[in-house]
């Protein structure tokens, strides 16, 4: 049994949530992302929420996992504030239905100016309304600067750092996410993000508290059952069964939990 | 750092990971044998002489790999990472290509 707490199921197919529901995944929860392409309006964003909030956890419910999502803005459309302020006017009108969890994925992409404004828009939102946060942290040579952006602005309104979930962290970002109270997520992704086998590395080193795994599996090449694989990874070492529950089901229900709309069954 | 024991010993590390990671050393020298191959094919500079970001930062994270200390991974990443600290003006592009500039004594 686990759960994945980041995935863009949007972007799967349903087969897909057939073989995670045999692979023994009954939660996952998906933020808002980039579609691959820029919307051109705030209306393209409305109808997404409505996919994320009423049509995924539909789908879902014929596999028996239950779906949550996150909604935003993200990082890679925040360029254009103009367009991302019509987005952030939108997102209370979703923020009482029942699957949404919070802000997310929130962070930056290329650490320019406008996305710093972008995402200090949304820790005013989440903070004002009591909401869990989810960040997106910036790929490759961007990850490290970012990461440090985000956790300063964070900081600097005051929001309780473990009610912040930060994502994709790597071997030079987990310690400084985990160090300033925050949860930190690794994300198994082919290439650019964690291999199973880099991830139990990180456990073994930063130990279990306060950190999870995820596949963010979208449109990219990229594997829903990530999460069973990296569980399978720690069996074959010998980690303790216990020790892989805690990674991939105990700690994402923990963070989730914060909020009351996050429920298993 | 508070971390778990690894449940494996050194040989059986070995054991598990090390036909895999022969492998993936092999993909690295076909790729610069590759590269080099195109240079001498199309007339540009070779995998040592190179100004390409994301070659020379690849050769780089390969001499720090021989440097005998710990947190390869960690330090590998931190060698590839902008290192500045304010935000830039505009974003430009959406992309990361996967390595910033080296200062010139890290070539």
């Amino acid at each position: 049994m686990y759960i994945d707490p980041h995935i863009h199921m949007v972007s799967r197919t349903t087969d897909d949530y057939q073989r995670m529901a045999a692979a023994g995944c009954v939660a996952i929860t998906e933020p808002a992302f980039w579609a691959g392409y820029d919307r051109s309006c705030a209306q393209g964003f409305v109808d997404y929420f409505g996919q994320l909030t009423d049509t995924e956890p539909k789908r879902a419910a014929q596999f028996g996992i239950k779906h949550h999502t996150w909604l935003c803005i993200n990082p890679k459309e925040s360029e254009d504030i103009g367009l991302a302020r019509e987005v952030l006017a939108e997102i209370p009108k979703f923020l009482d239905r029942p699957s949404v969890l919070g802000i997310g994925e929130i962070g930056l992409n290329k650490n320019s100016r406008n996305e710093l404004v972008v995402l200090e828009e949304h820790i005013a939102l989440a903070k004002s309304r009591g909401l869990l946060i989810l960040v997106h942290t910036p790929h490759l040579e961007d990850k490290m600067k970012g990461t440090r952006i985000i956790l300063d602005a964070i900081k600097a309104h005051g929001v309780d750092p473990a009610r912040v979930l930060i994502d994709h962290v790597e071997e030079h970002t987990v310690r400084m996410v985990l160090d300033r109270g925050f949860w930190a997520g690794m994300t198994l992704y082919p290439d650019t993000k964690c291999t199973p086998q880099r991830a139990t590395d990180i456990f073994e080193m930063h130990g279990t508290d306060r950190l999870w795994i995820n596949s963010a599996a979208d449109w990219g090449i990229s594997d829903p059952l990530a999460v069973p694989k990296c569980r399978e990874e720690m069996r074959r070492r010998g980690h303790l069964e216990a020790l892989i529950h805690k990674v991939s089901f105990q700690n994402p229900q923990t963070f989730l939990s914060q909020s009351p709309n996050f429920r298993l069954r | 750092m508070s971390g778990m024991s690894i449940p494996l010993t050194p040989h059986q590390v070995v054991d598990q990971y090390f036909l895999e990671h022969r492998a993936k050393v092999l993909d690295i020298a076909a790729f610069l044998d590759r590269f080099d191959r195109a240079a001498a094919a199309f007339g540009g500079a070779d995998s040592a002489t190179t100004d390409d970001v994301r070659v020379r930062a690849l050769c780089a994270a390969l001499d720090l790999l021989r440097d005998g200390q710990p947190q390869r991974a960690r330090r590998v990443l931190e060698l590839w990472s902008d290192h500045s600290v304010d935000p830039i003006p505009t974003a430009h592009t959406k992309g990361a290509i996967g390595a910033m500039p080296l200062p010139d004594a890290k070539r």
